[in-house]
């Protein structure tokens, strides 16, 4: 089984939403694309709009693994490439000392040994371009998440692997996907991420989805959740975003939002069932306070309000 | 594949072209993408060839909005509106002509000969706004080696320390063993090191500025190409990025690139707004935060009291330099500038060579 090769971007979005995603037309097409030409799938966007879920529902989708890697400050090569398994080296090598092999002039022998394939821990990149465990196995989804908390050594290191789709371990030789993987960076843009990395890649900004897609994707999340109500919550949400909060919510919480009011069993959205949940929609005291002051009767009323 | 394509190749180099009028960097590896990604999406709808040129093409949200105009003007013959129908003439910040250009009126013979025998320590600490144009040019050759890092902080980076320090190495450990028959005698550590925070630089353009504003970007384009972990904002009625424009090597050019990209200088400050937006966006975070202007703000001072005391939780250190400062008899009585105060770690002057190096001091802990 090859990755799936869909015929064009409205394939893609029905394959999505198949799996749980619902796709705008301009994503659709630069997932498309990632799969056909291949190149990388670099997501930028505010947080909470669903950026690391695309990889996930491509993992789903084309059944390849997915190879997931969390980035921060400092991760390096043996976080995200390879490492040596030093302990079972050491034991190793107290084995062969034991044994007398190196003392009778096997030092370039055990050496070998230490540095082979039985000792090597692969790490997301180097898991990425390697063939895929069991015959017919579709490529991986290697999700590099969150790039921009990395630093520009990392960033250094990524184009390397990404530019051939290969790893070099000095002691082992070069790994090279024979098939390439299909990889999706994300970023929160709390910094810009190198133009030499974006190039690589294709580009695509997450928005928050329309009223019409958000009502859409609620009810696909929180199943019991009802029409009306996923209606109100997504106009709710909508209106936050355009009040000028710190921290704007993004589909997840609005997907929070609807769970947190059903498990109240609320069939409606009103201003106490709204005060009562507004943390599952609001994470900073100071936005919920802002909230508060302007009033939710007047939030929940804007809610009735069509779009 | 679908849909018949006529010529592709050629529709996609004229678009880039275009593109490129609308001030977008568009390299022709990326055109190349252009060309496959129209083949495989076909070029039967409109929307198909601006998704792709959207992916293909593009690689900032700042520049959608050039996109935009570009994609309606090439491809569905929409005439762009009027304003954008040259591309708009560079405007210089309003502020004085940079060395290359010197402004019209031809200045008194002296100055030259002025720049010439005045001591560097008079250059120095001599007021940006009283400096002839030959004078601004010698300050800005000597900015240009000033450089900016912010203070020290420990990095999550790990290096191999000399002896066996901090978490232990592994794979150094291993491989001095097999030098010493498998018997480890000294294991190998490695530990974080010291690395420069990030700084941000918050640059007010608005018109009150119009004598430091020019003298300040040369430093920021200074420190940004010294730099990466620097970065730029304009700061007017909003906040634009001005990084990346300040990465060309050619200060005059850099400067343009700026003037383009943050063309709003006429309408005064809106400080509250810009903090906000900066405070939004995650770049503060840890760093150290350099806001230059004089205080003079438009916008609600409420707004910009509570901005301000965000950022100062979310940076590591806020300096604030205002050129007015130096003024004999200064008090800091613009509404901004009261507001702001509190929430600064550090209130410098900035209008002289030497006082930006003092920044630059400061800036480094």
């Amino acid at each position: 089984v090859r990755a799936p090769a869909p015929s064009g971007p409205a394939e893609v979005r029905a394959a999505l939403e198949r799996h749980g995603y619902l796709a705008d037309e301009g994503l659709a097409t630069a997932v498309f694309l990632a799969l056909a030409l291949p190149r990388p799938l670099f997501l930028e966007g505010e947080a909470g709009v669903g950026k690391t879920e695309v990889a996930k529902v491509l993992a789903a989708w084309t059944g390849g693994e997915l190879l997931r890697l969390q980035c921060y400050e400092g991760i390096d090569q043996s976080q995200a490439v390879y490492e040596w398994d030093y302990s079972r080296q050491l034991l190793h090598l107290r084995a062969a000392e034991a044994t007398g092999a190196l003392s009778r002039g096997g030092g370039a022998a055990v050496e070998d040994e230490l540095y082979s394939e039985r000792f090597l821990v692969r790490r997301p990149l180097l898991r990425a371009v390697s063939p895929p465990e069991g015959p017919g196995q579709s490529p991986p989804v290697l999700l590099v998440d969150e790039v921009d908390r990395a630093d520009d050594e990392f960033e250094a290191m990524l184009l390397e692997v990404l530019s051939d789709y290969a790893v070099t371990v000095p002691e082992l030789g070069t790994f090279r996907a024979e098939v390439p993987p299909v990889v999706v960076i994300t970023s929160n843009r709390t910094r810009d991420v190198a133009d030499a990395l974006k190039r690589r890649c294709l580009y695509h900004w997450v928005e928050h989805p329309d009223f019409d897609r958000e009502v859409r994707i609620v009810k696909l999340r929180a199943p019991g959740v009802g029409d009306a109500l996923a209606r109100q919550v997504a106009a709710a949400a909508a209106r936050l975003r355009r009040s000028g909060l710190y921290k704007p919510p993004g589909v997840a919480e609005t997907v929070d939002w609807a769970q947190a009011l059903v498990a109240l069993g609320c069939q409606r959205l009103d201003a106490q069932a709204a005060g009562a949940t507004l943390g599952s929609v609001l994470k900073y005291r100071e936005d919920a306070e802002r909230v508060r002051a302007g009033g939710l009767e007047e939030l929940v009323r804007s809610a009735e309000a069509p779009g | 594949v679908s849909g018949a394509a006529p010529d592709p190749v050629g529709a996609a180099v004229g678009f880039a072209a275009r593109l490129r009028a609308e001030g977008l960097r568009v390299p022709v590896s990326a055109v190349v993408v252009y060309v496959r990604a129209l083949a495989a999406v076909g070029l039967a709808s409109p929307s198909s060839a601006y998704w792709a040129g959207r992916a293909t093409l593009v690689s900032d949200p700042a520049d959608l909005e050039a996109y935009d105009r570009a994609f309606g003007a090439f491809w569905l013959g929409r005439p762009p509106p009027a304003r954008q129908e040259s591309p708009a003439p560079p405007v210089p910040l309003g502020l004085d002509a940079g060395p290359g250009r010197p402004p019209a009126p031809v200045p008194e013979p002296e100055p030259a000969l002025a720049v010439r025998y005045s001591p560097l320590e008079v250059l120095r600490s001599k007021d940006f706004a009283e400096c002839s144009p030959e004078e601004l040019a010698e300050c800005y050759r000597l900015m240009a080696r000033v450089r900016l890092g912010g203070a020290l902080r420990k990095s999550r980076r790990l290096r191999a320390s000399p002896r066996a320090r901090g978490r232990p190495d592994g794979r150094a450990t291993v491989r001095r063993a097999l030098r010493t028959g498998g018997e480890v005698l000294e294991p190998a550590g490695r530990r974080r090191h010291l690395t420069p925070r990030r700084v941000v630089l918050v640059l007010d353009v608005s018109g009150s500025m119009d004598p430091y504003a020019r003298a300040l970007l040369r430093f920021a384009h200074a420190a940004v190409s010294g730099r990466s972990r620097v970065q730029a904002f304009a700061l007017g009625t909003r906040l634009t990025a001005i990084t990346r424009q300040l990465g060309w090597r050619d200060p005059d050019a850099a400067l343009q690139r700026v003037a383009q990209a943050a063309p709003d200088r006429a309408g005064g400050t809106r400080l509250g707004e810009g903090i906000a937006r900066l405070n939004r966006m995650g770049a503060p975070r840890g760093a150290v935060v350099v806001v230059a202007s004089d205080g003079w703000d438009r916008g609600d001072p409420d707004l910009l009291d509570r901005e301000m005391a965000r950022l100062h939780r979310l940076a590591h250190r806020v300096v604030w330099v205002n050129p007015l400062r130096a003024t004999p008899g200064y008090a800091p009585l613009a509404r901004g500038m009261a507001a702001a105060l509190p929430h600064v770690d550090h209130f410098v002057d900035g209008h002289s060579l030497s006082s930006l190096e003092h920044l630059a001091e400061v800036v480094a802990g």
